[in-house]
């Protein structure tokens, strides 16, 4: 019963126990009500239609940086610049936006092709990365760690310099682009139905990918031994280079639709911690691509369910990043344990 | 100190790796444990050494008491060390580190001490070993020259040692030998696990020969080669007789080659290789055959001179230039180099085709899968990973991934610790490629094995290279002198 899909469901169900036992150990110490906290982050995040609108928006960005980190974990590549890929995709779109913002051209077209810069923006960011590992020898943690704060430098730069605000420049962005800038939204609700179509296609694709193609398991092959799939007569660090730039280019995603479908403006703290948020998630599902949406899904819903919790119950928000951290850190150990305990049984 | 299995079982899963051993090992004997791949001695050996955990019934007795070990660590606390087939060292570091790596305790470990004691057995052995030198710059001889020492000064009094005669050269294992021989004086127990008859045979007091998992009998001197086959296989087997090859054209022709890394200089080779032929590389471990291997793949580049490969140069070109080309490298070292932990055996056979278009057709690589591993006589199914396969069906697998047609067939070791069976497969398999015309060179520590095989030797020493000699020209002796370094003058005219 151990063995098997069921016994690692239920390991994963004791992790969770675990997790939410320890986070409400911390809140019994500061003297508050664990119960209270979940049903005010639970109502918090799935109360209402609005509320769960704002779990999508927050969904979105997380789903697509994970998409793409899932093809960096499978060519054995971890990717932590996807912080500063997000951002310079927010960048490149805000680029693309100002680049038009006389023009004549249709809406749809300008939203599409500023789309398209962030991507690739995303990419090539990733691409250097990407390069300082096949051709410098750095590795990609430092690397992608040291363009990172380049990348928050760049945007602080650009919005108190170059972009800055007609008038004095500010923490809160650049100027508002118009309206007719924005992805379209549903009635009454800040999610867009474009982006929500985005991120979800971009999962299906990277689970294709993955599952379906050649080029997948060429990527997994140089992940799990790099040696053997040269001499195999796979072009190594070409196909790294690859998961580099398509990673990139889904982070550069995420960074879009910050710009053109949340904030339409370039703000300091673009990225919102959606890249590191993304590892966490692609870490919790053991990379397996199926189970990207339902994980994601839970933690934009305790993020935003954590909104609430200063003004209720004089909370800091920051609870919901403990719990995902907290709950990252159980499934990992449970899943040890289990493969200790397989091995003996 | 005497060890005592008493009805030693151990299920893997389904699979019974030992069958209710019962084994009596007195003090001061150097005890041989023989067996063809997969007849559960590993799995005993680790047992007794901590690295895996008898089922409960199964008792090991150590000095007439009952113990329990569930550690390596453990092990070596009750004087048990393993000497494993692979060092477990660590090579970037000192040869004194290794040793503090493994001392209990200590937060400032006494290194001028430490370093003494090193001194002082590897003088008692007559080894030559640096205590600040660095692992990675030392052979596998060495290598397990430290692990001896390093074993024997953390107090082991049982010494099991795996296969230790593979990748060392004839020199080295006289070495290893004369110094296991001398342990049984100080009353302790060696335990000598292989599959090579003869190294048995000159060395063991008493040799238990396991198949299938079960101890089948214990043989004492004077020892019956026979015997020993008919125990360990149930049947008897011989090589066979060594056919000459046809010849065609030329596939590799070296020109006046150079080759360098941080160690050794090769200077100079000429060598022509035609279709049909095998070539066999002998020489101490890393004397240059490595070197040699890779420049004729591409995976390193020469310092001078012209590769050609069927009359087109491929010099300074990339591996993937020279597989393009027809030529296939197969390393040693299998689950590092040549295969990929994790993926399939399907994986595996679609990744070498060098699969064109986009989505993986699953059928074809299933049919493709269970084909191969039909005429490979591979023991695993199409979904296997290539981990759980045993060394042998890994060493099958490599060479089912061989591409076709192939025009030159590079192979490091083919049948480093395999079993008789499979060497005769393997090698049956080799001699149709080069049927279909395909040249061979390969590396052996094996001297038999390249006399088997080969139709020409190269034998390397320390950088120099032999012209080639013709297998049916010379012996072992021929080829074990110019291995240690001697009767270079005339054999080594052209080249050095």
């Amino acid at each position: 019963m151990l063995k098997g899909r069921l016994g690692s469901f239920i390991f994963q169900l004791i992790a969770l126990a675990l997790a939410f036992g320890v986070v409400s150990l911390i809140l019994i110490s500061v003297g508050a009500s664990p119960l209270d906290a979940y049903k005010n982050m639970f109502v918090g995040s799935v109360g209402s239609v609005r509320k769960f609108a704002e779990v999508l928006v927050s969904f979105v960005p997380l789903l697509l940086v994970t998409a793409g980190l899932l093809i960096t974990f499978s060519s054995g590549l971890w990717n932590i610049g996807v912080e500063g890929q997000i951002v310079l995709g927010a960048i490149s779109t805000t680029w693309v936006f100002r680049y038009f913002i006389d023009s004549t051209l249709p809406p749809a077209l300008i939203i599409s092709l500023a789309i398209l810069g962030g991507m690739l923006g995303g990419a090539l960011w990733a691409s250097l990365a990407g390069i300082l590992k096949t051709f410098g020898g750095v590795n990609e943690i430092f690397g992608g760690l040291g363009l990172n704060f380049v990348s928050t430098a760049l945007t602080i730069y650009l919005i108190f310099g170059p972009w800055k605000r007609p008038g004095v420049a500010s923490m809160s962005g650049t100027v508002p682009f118009p309206d007719s800038f924005s992805l379209p939204q549903l009635p009454d609700l800040r999610i867009s139905m474009w982006s929500l179509g985005i991120a979800l296609l971009a999962i299906v694709i990277i689970y294709f990918i993955l599952q379906g193609t050649y080029f997948g398991l060429k990527i997994k092959a140089v992940g799990k031994n790099f040696r053997a799939a040269y001499l195999l007569g796979i072009p190594t660090w070409q196909y790294s280079l690859y998961s580099f730039l398509i990673c990139g280019a889904l982070a550069g995603a995420a960074g879009a639709i910050q710009v053109a479908a949340v904030y339409h403006r370039l703000i300091p703290s673009i990225s919102s911690g959606y890249g590191y948020l993304g590892l966490m998630v692609a870490m919790l599902i053991n990379y397996q691509a199926i189970w990207a949406v339902p994980v994601a899904l839970f933690f934009a819903a305790l993020n935003i369910g954590s909104i609430q919790l200063p003004i209720l119950m004089k909370l800091d928000s920051s609870l919901s990043g403990v719990l995902q951290g907290t709950l990252v850190l159980f499934v990992l150990i449970v899943e040890g344990a289990r493969q200790k305990f397989m091995k003996k049984a | 100190m005497n060890v005592e299995l008493k009805d030693i079982n151990k299920h893997f899963g389904k699979v019974h790796a030992n069958k209710g051993i019962n084994l009596n090992i007195p003090s001061g004997t150097i005890q041989g444990i023989l067996g063809e791949n997969g007849a559960g001695k590993s799995t005993l050996m680790k047992v007794l050494s901590g690295f895996i955990q008898a089922d409960s019934d199964s008792e090991i007795i150590l000095d007439g008491k009952t113990v329990t070990i569930d550690s390596p660590a453990d092990a070596i606390r009750f004087g048990i060390g393993m000497l494993h087939q692979d060092p477990l060292d660590f090579p970037p570091m000192r040869v004194l580190d290794n040793f503090l790596l493994g001392l209990p305790g200590g937060l400032f470990p006494n290194r001028k001490k430490i370093a003494q004691d090193i001194n002082l057995l590897a003088k008692e052995f007559d080894f030559s070993l640096d205590p600040e030198s660095y692992v990675d710059s030392l052979t596998v001889g060495e290598r397990q020259q430290l692990e001896i020492i390093r074993l024997l000064w953390l107090g082991a009094r049982v010494l099991i040692l795996d296969e230790p005669t593979t990748g060392i050269s004839a020199l080295q294992k006289e070495k290893l030998f004369a110094t296991l021989k001398k342990l049984p004086e100080q009353a302790m127990t060696v335990i000598f696990v292989s599959h090579k008859l003869e190294d048995v045979e000159s060395l063991c007091d008493k040799v238990a020969v396991l198949r299938a998992g079960e101890l089948v009998g214990e043989l004492k001197p004077p020892y019956n080669t026979q015997k020993f086959v008919e125990m360990m296989f149930g049947k008897m087997i011989t090589l066979g007789e060594r056919q000459p090859s046809q010849t065609g054209e030329t596939i590799l022709s070296l020109d006046n080659i150079s080759l360098e890394d941080a160690r050794l200089k090769i200077k100079n080779v000429n060598v022509e290789i035609k279709a049909g032929e095998v070539i066999g590389l002998a020489g101490m471990e890393g004397s240059g055959q490595g070197l040699f291997m890779r420049a004729c793949s591409g995976l390193m580049r020469t310092v001078g001179g012209r590769i050609q490969l069927k009359g087109q140069d491929v010099t300074g070109k990339h591996y993937h230039a020279f597989k393009k080309a027809g030529v296939n490298f197969l390393p040693a070292a299998r689950l590092e180099e040549g295969l990929i932990p994790g993926l399939s055996l399907t994986d595996h056979f679609i990744l070498a085709e060098q699969p064109k278009g986009i989505f993986i057709d699953r059928a074809a690589g299933q049919s493709l899968a269970e084909d191969r591993i039909k005429s490979f006589n591979i023991r695993g199914t199409p979904l296997s990973t290539v981990e759980s396969l045993s060394g042998g069906n890994q060493q099958r697998a490599e060479l089912a991934l061989l591409q076709s047609p192939l025009s030159l067939i590079l192979l490091e070791h083919p049948t480093r610790g395999l079993d008789i069976e499979s060497v005769i497969y393997i090698w049956a398999k080799l001699k149709e490629r080069c049927k279909q015309g395909a040249a061979i060179i390969f590396i052996s520590s094996d001297l038999d094995e390249v006399l088997q095989y080969s139709d020409r030797i190269l034998v390397f020493f320390n950088g120099n290279v032999s012209t080639p000699i013709d297998t049916h020209k010379t012996s072992v002796t021929e080829l074990g002198q110019l291995m240690g370094g001697k009767g270079w003058t005339e054999k080594a005219g052209k080249n050095a």
